[in-house]
């Protein structure tokens, strides 16, 4: 049985038909992305999954328990944790604030403080600016305190979304890199992305998503062969 | 956003003049004739006079720092020349009076405040008495420039008490009398009103003297690796200042007492609306809604005349405190969704709607209507009976301790972090496994806790309540004091009581001009000094972050070049 399983959801805004009856299953250990154009109800699905929008049809299921009943705060107590579009720290905290802020969850104090000096080998960087004002990170630092302070939280599955945007090509790099790492260490990762050559590179399988629906669905060699990926996501003719 | 500078005498005489339209405006609002009388130095030299040549100082000062640097000659004519630009504007306005009458739109436009402005001289001569004056304070802003920062912040201090001891003449000789042969001394500093011109020179010598000497130790302490002295000494401090607080009041009396009370309790509620405003970030404008609620629960409960109950005072707090903390959360479970400027009207309102009901006729035999309760018990110890402003002082005072113990203990805790968590992202703090709706409500219900009990002893003081004193005022003033002494910060509550609150009772010129002084000085705090007085770590850390590249508080970068 997957350990995430998005079941036919349907997600509204307002009269918006967001989401139509999208299904996704993520493996323990793997790495699953989700592709697709501005508007296509990538970021709806992840609000969907941790709750914090609610799917007026269909469900989502971790290790076969309906997370439907659970509120946003209680959805991170079960194991998923998110690291949102536009990375979102808390800008006024110092780095190691915002690392506390993201073990909120966990109360062994010997567990979070192990987590913290695995975070802090992850990103180096993140040490040396352990007590700045995170509001003063350049992007890519600011990208890393937001994955970090997820995984403090010790996620079974971490949810990406977009984490490439808006910086410079070394440092997606630099990102995708960690990704590989984080996922080597453990920890599931579904993710989210609009750079569908560097999102299939690091994954093991790929959605393809489209005004509300799944269209694709392969491994990601496979996608990187289809003619409407390599025309709409990948920029080759 | 480098623009080509303006010539420097141009910034001058700009300034100049704005200088003399605070001046102008501070006259006509009636700050200077009302403090005519008002001798800082005994038969030469008043409070008006400071109020309209404080301006052309500050104003020429700010020429100077702004085009600097320049050579020495024309630092000082630049400040004279913004000066006499102050003093023209004034001159203007003394001019203009002679041939209009202004007083049909400015009643405060008086023969008086002519007089105050030309030294009392004839017209030419004083209308030239006038421009000089501005014209060498000017200049003397240029000289204070050019002096070491040392020295001019000794002399700063010194003008400083030497106004303020000749201001609080009044004050500090009814309090004197106390203190027998001391007394006499201290009496024989003063003239009738303000200080005599000896004791002037002799108090300005003295607290120089004291403030170099300050300044000189301080500079070779940074300048030494410190020694390990630190934990006896702070005991020590910690000791003196608590014995100086329990000995206020017999050593002040009973008018000081008074201020000191009314301070208290703006500081039992102002470190209950830091936890809501402060730490949780919820703007609550309708704070005073939960004093309403304890005063008149106390009142409720323990007045005889209702005919409802007649508790003790002790018997009754439990009860007070419930209703509070029951009442912030009725207010914070239909405003839960809210954020920023929709709150606060919401909260407004819930302060309005509790005052009227108080008000109110329906609920007359309950509340009292407009005549409120009286009669409403006092706390008791043992036999002991809290009655006077001095002993209610030392409830206040042990208040105060237990709140403020509570708010620094709940700064650091989980709850505080989850405060903090929410006022900087509610979404994200979700995402952090951060349950909003309990901690919303908990901010809102220990806010309102910590205000009730304020409710509590204000109604035990008076022995009555009434609607009236349930003013929206109440709220802006808690709101103002959190602003001015650092939002989130507990020191700053303390602080910016003391500002707000003691000042105008001490001045009781000032209580006037108010609401005047709370605007002016929230504009120069926002505009100096955004983090406040006594502000917390971390908005310190954020304002004054020399790599903040955001670039988004230009003005703050601008006004701080000297770190004032």
């Amino acid at each position: 049985m997957a350990m995430l399983e998005v079941e036919n959801i349907h997600s509204y805004y307002g009269n918006i038909h967001a989401l139509k009856g999208v299904s996704l299953t993520v493996d323990e250990g793997e790495i699953v992305t989700l592709i697709g154009a501005n508007g296509a109800g990538k970021s709806t699905t992840l609000r969907t999954i941790t709750g914090i929008l609610k799917p007026r049809d269909g469900r989502v299921q971790l290790d076969g328990e309906d997370l439907s009943h659970y509120k946003p705060h209680e959805i991170v107590y079960k194991g998923i944790a998110m690291v949102p579009e536009g990375r979102h720290v808390f800008a006024r905290l110092t780095v190691s604030e915002n690392l506390d802020m993201g073990a909120y969850s966990r109360n062994s104090k010997q567990e979070i403080a192990d987590d913290l000096e695995r975070m802090f080998t992850l990103f180096p960087r993140l040490k040396e600016r352990r007590s700045q004002v995170a509001g003063t990170l350049s992007g890519g630092e600011q990208q890393m305190l937001s994955t970090a302070r997820a995984l403090m939280a010790h996620p079974r599955i971490l949810l990406m979304d977009e984490p490439s945007m808006g910086l410079a090509p070394v440092l997606v790099e630099a990102i995708f890199d960690t990704i590989k790492q984080i996922n080597k260490e453990g920890t599931t990762i579904l993710l989210v992305e609009q750079n569908a050559l560097m999102a299939l590179s690091v994954a093991n399988r790929g959605y393809v998503l489209q005004t509300g629906e799944i269209v694709l669905n392969d491994t990601v060699d496979k996608l990187k062969k289809d003619p409407t990926v390599q025309k709409a996501y990948l920029g080759m003719e | 956003m480098q623009t080509q500078t303006p010539s420097p005498w141009k910034q001058a005489t700009r300034y100049g003049l704005i200088g003399g339209a605070v001046a102008i405006l501070m006259s006509l609002v009636g700050m200077v004739a009302t403090f005519g009388q008002r001798y800082i130095v005994s038969g030469i030299f008043t409070m008006g006079q400071v109020m309209f040549l404080t301006p052309i100082l500050i104003f020429a000062y700010m020429t100077i720092r702004r085009t600097a640097p320049q050579p020495i000659n024309k630092v000082i004519l630049l400040g004279a020349l913004s000066g006499l630009s102050t003093s023209g504007v004034m001159a203007a306005l003394v001019l203009t009076g002679q041939f209009l009458n202004l007083r049909a739109m400015f009643p405060n436009a008086s023969p008086e405040l002519y007089g105050i402005l030309t030294f009392n001289q004839e017209s030419a001569l004083g209308l030239l008495l006038l421009l000089g004056t501005g014209l060498v304070i000017g200049g003397i802003a240029g000289g204070i420039y050019l002096l070491s920062p040392r020295m001019r912040s000794t002399l700063l201090q010194a003008t400083t008490w030497v106004v303020l001891v000749g201001l609080l003449r009044d004050l500090i000789v009814t309090v004197s009398y106390r203190w027998g042969f001391l007394g006499n001394a201290v009496k024989a500093l003063f003239a009738i009103s303000g200080l005599t011109p000896l004791s002037a020179v002799i108090l300005f010598i003295l607290v120089g003297a004291v403030q170099y000497w300050r300044l000189e130790r301080k500079q070779s302490a940074a300048s030494r690796p410190t020694t390990n002295q630190k934990p006896y000494t702070r005991w020590l401090k910690l000791g003196g200042s608590a014995l100086i607080l329990i000995l206020l009041p017999p050593v002040l009396g009973i008018f000081f007492s008074e201020i000191l009370d009314n301070v208290g309790m703006y500081i039992l509620m102002g470190l209950g609306l830091n936890i809501v405003v402060g730490f949780a970030g919820l703007l609550d404008l309708g704070y005073v809604a939960f004093f309403a609620i304890g005063a008149y629960t106390m009142g409720v409960l323990t007045s005889p005349e209702l005919g409802f109950f007649s508790l003790t005072y002790w018997e009754a707090l439990p009860f007070a405190m419930l209703a509070c903390v029951l009442a912030g959360i009725f207010l914070g479970l239909p405003v839960l969704k809210m954020r920023g400027d929709y709150l606060a009207i919401v909260t407004l309102g819930f302060g309005e709607i509790v005052r009227l009901l108080a008000l109110s006729d329906w609920l007359r035999p309950w509340l009292g209507g407009t005549q409120g309760i009286q009669r409403i018990a006092q706390p008791r110890i043992g036999d002991f009976l809290l009655n006077t402003q001095q002993e209610l002082y030392y409830l206040f005072l042990i208040g105060i301790g237990i709140v403020a113990f509570i708010a620094w203990r709940l700064k650091d805790s989980r709850i505080g972090r989850a405060w903090m968590a929410l006022r900087e992202d509610e979404d994200v703090a979700m995402a952090m496994g951060i349950n909003h709706v309990s901690t919303k409500l908990m901010a809102f219900a220990v806010g309102a806790l910590f205000s009730g009990v304020a409710g509590t002893i204000f109604a035990a003081k008076l022995t009555s309540v009434y609607p009236h004193s349930m003013n929206f005022l109440v709220s802006i003033n808690v709101l103002c004091l959190i602003i001015i002494g650092g939002m989130g910060s507990i020191p700053g509550v303390f602080v910016g009581s003391l500002v707000l609150i003691a000042s105008p009772d001490l001045l009781r010129e000032f209580a006037e001009f108010r609401y005047l002084a709370y605007g002016a000085l929230l504009v120069a705090m926002m505009l100096t000094k955004p983090e406040g007085l006594w502000p917390e770590a971390r908005r310190k850390l954020e304002l004054h972050e020399d790599e903040f590249d955001s670039g988004q508080e230009p003005l703050m970068a601008m006004g701080n070049p000297d770190g004032r």
